[in-house]
């Protein structure tokens, strides 16, 4: 009989990180990303309006379209990381193996998503704010430290040490991650007290149907794109975990042989026949 | 408890006392900051007046980095650290006790500077309660952060470089915060600089209470 | 009462397995010597008994306490001396010895006697640390380690770079800790020194305890 201890440390274990469900996931996104394309730059028109007292066009035109990636990488990004203080707390509380490795999992998709947010953020802002960055926004700001918070993150799960020890130093470093982006939001707000961003985007009547939908489906398609995403990542965190304890039953059979050998050597010097070097 | 936090204090402060790292060297450094600023600004002594809270502020953030650095490595030079793991002493007094003297240590650092940019930048001082009162509670956020983040890192080869990546971030607020009470201070920042104060007063508590929770967890396993 | 019960312990240094499935049971009172080459294992069992080491597989106790969820109290009731002495550099021996008594909760009259019983030369007092030699830097570590009354003592090859009478001095107190009741676990290479104030020794190698012939 094999537990799934023993199948781990000898190396008998299934080394793929997809099952039927993350493969039917995976189409499911491909087809929606062509779905999610088609809609952002065929289906939807881009944003201009008459204004009523010039008669000039004005809104977005096409830079609008970059909505549709900005703010769903920006809700991944901020779900991303509350799912990594969750696990945080729950590996400080039961020490769970298994939140741990979904906490980093989930702090690797949150770095990208945060940083991909900055950029596609920034090339909106060029024409629309008419500048790539502004020091004095709240959310700009707040994304970018949880940005580097979330970097730091991640170098302290590399640390050295045993798995536990990492664990546990990470899962601190995870649940102070959301203190301190909370301590820089408040800040920043108070610091700058204004923000460019548009309050109510999605509730403004101004908005036609198909953009709103496109809007909420690609909002949809980038959380499931995460659930796809973390539950590689975990699968990948689990392997390497495993890797760790590769072949431990052999490690121990050699260890255990030195004994063999060192029991030979005293057993001669004990009864004088020995070689006494 | 008190005594056990002025034990790991007083320990501290007398092997800074030895080695005078902090005050032959990390003080020293500091100032070069400001020095560089001035260069860097173009001995403009009118921008470098306007500046002064930011550069100030970013100057005791990376002295400090050189300090929480040097409370750490003073642990692991011959096992001290689980020396203190194997004795009677609560982490949290560990804690709280290498964060006074930490403290204590940017303290000191703080107004050295502090003479540094009224010297060489001329920055006038409306209101020296709240400016004083404001190196405080800054200072305090930053020993606490900076201990609890270094605790993080005993026992790592890699500390000198990940600290700043790990440490900046969270200090941000306070860089923000201090500078801003500065600037009400110095009277070039029209804000209400006692608010900042009271949030500065409120990170250096947080930091001072979760560190002492958190140490535990991390003493438990270098 | 078995003050040191191990069964199978094992032991991961990174992905090496120092202790492959160590089994050793030791009571109270008792003196054992654990000899063996080195990289045997011996350095690691100590630092496993005194609540350092994570417990990988297997299970024990060491004076009753469960090393899997109470090192914490474990490591505040041994006394472990190992090649690190875990002193300050730049504190005199006096303030390293004051200061660890303290964090030990040991009393003036304990550091004292302690102090007395190591035959620390008491003109090093206020000498900086690192200027002291391996041998007074050992002594200096056994005094704090005496000063804590250690129910359980752990010594990592105690006479490494003392003379004739620091020697002398760790023989006797294995046998005064033993007679007091105190067991002690003293890994060391010199067995003909060792072996007279021992009741007995086991061979440490391969991560494994080898008991039986060995015995004194």
């Amino acid at each position: 009989m094999t537990t799934t201890q023993e199948v781990v440390e000898t190396g008998r274990f299934d080394t793929a990180t997809g099952s039927r469900t993350t493969r039917m996931l995976g189409w499911a996104l491909i087809v929606g990303l062509i779905v999610l394309l088609w809609l952002a730059f065929v289906a939807t028109d881009p944003d201009i309006r008459i204004d009523a007292a010039s008669g000039d066009e004005i809104g977005q035109f096409d830079a609008v379209r970059l909505i549709y990636v900005h703010v769903p990488m920006a809700i991944v990004a901020y779900t991303a990381f509350t799912v990594t203080a969750i696990g945080s707390v729950m590996v400080l509380l039961r020490r769970s193996v298994w939140w741990d490795l979904v906490a980093g999992a989930s702090a690797e998709i949150g770095a990208v998503a945060s940083a991909l947010t900055l950029i596609t953020g920034s090339i909106w802002g060029r024409p629309i704010w008419n500048t790539y960055w502004r020091w004095d926004d709240v959310r700009l700001m707040t994304t970018l430290v949880l940005f580097m918070l979330a970097l730091g993150y991640l170098a302290v799960r590399r640390l050295e040490g045993s798995a536990e020890s990492r664990a546990r130093r990470a899962a601190i470093v995870g649940i102070l991650l959301v203190i301190n982006s909370i301590i820089v939001n408040r800040s920043v707000e108070w610091w700058a007290s204004q923000t460019l961003h548009q309050q109510s985007t999605i509730t403004d009547a101004a908005i036609e149907d198909l953009t709103l939908f496109t809007f909420m489906y690609a909002i949809v398609f980038g959380l499931a794109g995460y659930v796809w995403l973390l539950i590689k990542g975990f699968r990948v965190a689990w392997l390497e975990r495993q890797n760790e304890r590769f072949g431990l039953v052999e490690a121990l059979e050699q260890r255990r042989a030195e004994a063999e050998r060192t029991d030979a050597v005293n057993a001669a010097v004990d009864t004088g026949t020995g070689d006494q070097s | 408890m008190l005594s056990d936090v002025l034990l790991i204090a007083g320990k501290d402060l007398r092997v800074e006392l030895r080695s005078r790292i902090a005050l032959n060297q990390v003080v020293p450094f500091a100032l070069l900051v400001l020095v560089l600023f001035g260069f860097a600004l173009d001995a403009d002594s009118s921008t470098l007046a306007t500046f002064t809270p930011g550069l100030y502020w970013v100057a005791v953030v990376l002295a400090a980095l050189l300090a929480v650095h040097r409370s750490v490595s003073l642990e692991d030079g011959d096992g001290a650290d689980e020396g203190l793991l194997m004795s009677g002493l609560h982490p949290a007094s560990v804690f709280l006790g290498k964060a006074v003297a930490l403290i204590a240590e940017l303290l000191l650092l703080a107004l050295v500077l502090l003479g540094g940019v009224l010297i060489l930048y001329g920055a006038p001082v409306d209101d020296v309660t709240l400016l004083l009162l404001t190196t405080v509670a800054a200072v305090i956020g930053v020993g606490a952060a900076g201990t609890l983040y270094g605790a993080l890192l005993s026992g790592q080869r890699a500390r000198e470089t990940i600290l700043p990546i790990l440490l900046l971030p969270v200090l941000a607020p306070v860089v923000i915060g201090a500078s801003r009470a500065f600037g009400d201070a110095m009277g070039s920042v029209a804000t209400d600089g006692w608010s900042w104060l009271l949030s500065l007063t409120g990170f250096a508590m947080l930091y001072l209470a979760v560190g002492s929770v958190a140490h535990g967890a991390l003493m438990e396993e270098a | 009462m078995s003050v040191v019960s191990l069964r199978n312990i094992v032991v991961l240094l990174g992905q090496f397995p120092a202790l492959s499935g160590a089994t050793l049971e030791v009571q109270a009172g008792e003196s054992v010597l654990l000899q063996g080459p080195n990289g045997a294992g011996k350095s690691t069992l100590l630092r496993l008994c005194a609540g350092l080491q994570r417990v990988e597989r297997g299970d024990g106790s060491i004076l009753g306490h469960d090393l899997h969820r109470e090192r914490r109290i474990i490591r505040r009731r041994v006394g472990l001396v190992g090649h690190r002495t875990m002193l300050y550099d730049d504190l005199t021996t006096g303030e390293n010895l004051r200061f660890w008594a303290r964090a030990v909760r040991a009393t003036p009259e304990e550091l004292d006697q302690a102090i007395e019983r190591m035959q620390i030369d008491r003109r090093l007092m206020d000498v900086p640390t690192r200027q002291l030699s391996a041998g007074q830097r050992r002594r200096t570590a056994l005094a704090v380690a005496a000063a804590r009354r250690p129910e359980l003592w752990l010594l990592d090859e105690p006479h490494a770079g003392l003379d004739q009478a620091g020697r002398d001095i760790v023989d006797s107190l294995i046998t005064d800790a033993t007679a007091a009741g105190a067991t002690v676990l003293v890994a060391s290479h010199e067995l003909d020194r060792v072996r007279p104030v021992v009741d007995r020794q086991v061979t440490v190698a391969g991560g494994l305890i080898l008991e039986g012939a060995d015995a004194v």
